[in-house]
């Protein structure tokens, strides 16, 4: 083999490297706030809600979990515009992610909230608390605490499908990487390493989550 | 702007779903054996075996599939290997669908009862005559809905291939927008073609899993 690998030359974009991680990172959190605060209304109104309202919830989830992301990336970013909704490459990458996992997170969500026994509802109910109040207060935490880790688990899975919005001209980690080689030529070893990253940052992502839900979940974890 | 005609643009992209179709095949058949010899390591006699799936699973299910495209497009060269797009897809794909179906199966396995594999041990059976007598067969039907499943996840991943210049169905939107100048229009086919593609398949999973449930 007559290659020499040469990782040296990716030293000097250590900078550009971080950045790139932020702008991914912080995509991911934008995106997984709004996101699983939509689809606990959605998997509300896909438990309880009127006729109509649970049919639109339930097209909306097809139609996005049958579709690939890259092609609502498309969608939103090229297709949109033409019905006049302009917006920029970091606006369409934050729609997309966030519908994209509203979708997956609404099916999560509802699970959780099957999950909790009915006497839940009923106690909160005999208690003399409101409707909004029993969900809220009695079924939510319940419902979170019981998939809370595969709420994790899809936001790693957003994380890591987001190194597509590299494609519309984001500046994440990808695109950085894209940047790099195409200056040193060294496409093998900045892919390798970038690589590398998003396992770091899936694994401590996931590490600070499980973390985090032990305190916000005391005991009620399963 | 040219003008071509609705029916022209859906013909077009339906000859490159039939890519799409054929690169998932190909990744599912490859990923299939791949996972099987996967399992046959990951139950089979040196116990290293766990760890070491366990490994490559981890490292295909923690990094982006776009980078394990990039890689194997970038790396296969440096082996000497000339990379068409086609190869570069077909390959990471395969490795991709076998740490996932890997997974997916492990937990079918496991959910084979320990008094199994004792009793035909007993019987004199080796690993490999388990596996393919006792083990496997009885895995299998709790396997095919998770795995129909999958494959809902691997024809959407197929997309990605188009950014490595492979004309599938992704790629055949992005030409057929550059000549029309209709992204709204083509996007919006080509999200409905995937979706025509997947959703049976999704449905199928839902009813097979149904049916399991009421088998038990």
């Amino acid at each position: 083999m007559g290659y020499q690998f040469d990782f040296g030359a990716l030293a000097s974009y250590l900078t550009l490297f971080l950045k790139g991680a932020g702008v991914t990172l912080a995509l991911t959190a934008i995106a997984a706030t709004i996101g699983i605060a939509l689809s606990i209304g959605g998997a509300a109104t896909a438990r309880w809600g009127l006729k109509w309202a649970r049919a639109l919830v339930a097209a909306y989830v097809e139609l996005i979990r049958n579709t690939p992301f890259i092609v609502q990336l498309f969608f939103i970013f090229f297709g949109l515009p033409a019905l006049g909704l302009k917006m920029t490459a970091l606006q369409a990458a934050i729609l997309a992610m966030t519908i994209n996992l509203t979708a997956y997170a609404i099916e999560i969500v509802r699970a959780g909230i099957e999950a909790v026994p009915p006497g839940q509802r009923e106690a909160g109910f005999a208690l003399g608390l409101k409707p909004v109040s029993v969900f809220v207060y009695v079924i939510l935490p319940q419902a979170i605490a019981n998939v809370y880790p595969a709420l994790v688990s899809q936001i790693i899975i957003t994380m890591l499908e987001s190194a597509v919005v590299s494609q519309i001209a984001v500046t994440d980690l990808t695109h950085v990487a894209d940047f790099i080689q195409s200056r040193t030529y060294r496409a093998f070893e900045t892919y390798f390493v970038i690589t590398l990253a998003y396992l770091g940052m899936a694994v401590g992502l996931r590490w600070l989550m499980t973390r985090a839900g032990r305190r916000l979940f005391a005991g009620r974890l399963r | 702007m040219i003008n071509v005609p609705l029916w022209d643009i859906l013909q077009f992209l339906l000859l490159a779903a039939r890519w799409t179709l054929l690169l998932s095949a190909i990744a599912f058949v490859g990923g299939g054996i791949g996972a099987l010899v996967l399992l046959l390591l990951r139950y089979g006699q040196p116990r290293y075996g766990v760890r070491l799936v366990h490994l490559y699973v981890e490292l295909l299910q923690g990094t982006p599939l776009l980078l394990q495209l990039f890689l194997v497009f970038f790396g296969l060269p440096l082996l000497g290997v000339d990379v068409s797009p086609i190869l570069a897809a077909g390959v990471a794909l395969t490795l991709y669908a076998s740490a996932f179906l890997a997974e997916i199966w492990r937990g079918c396995v496991d959910a084979v009862p320990r008094g199994q594999w004792d009793a035909s041990a007993s019987l004199g059976m080796n690993f490999l005559l388990q596996m393919r007598y006792i083990i496997l067969p009885q895995s299998f039907r709790i396997a095919i809905p998770p795995t129909v499943g999958f494959l809902v996840q691997l024809l959407k991943s197929t997309a990605l291939a188009s950014i490595v210049g492979f004309a599938e169905l992704t790629k055949a939107g992005q030409i057929v927008t550059n000549a029309t100048f209709q992204p709204f229009l083509v996007y919006g086919l080509v999200a409905l073609i995937y979706f025509a593609m997947c959703f049976p398949l999704t449905f199928c999973a839902r009813l097979l899993e149904r049916k399991l449930m009421r088998a038990r």
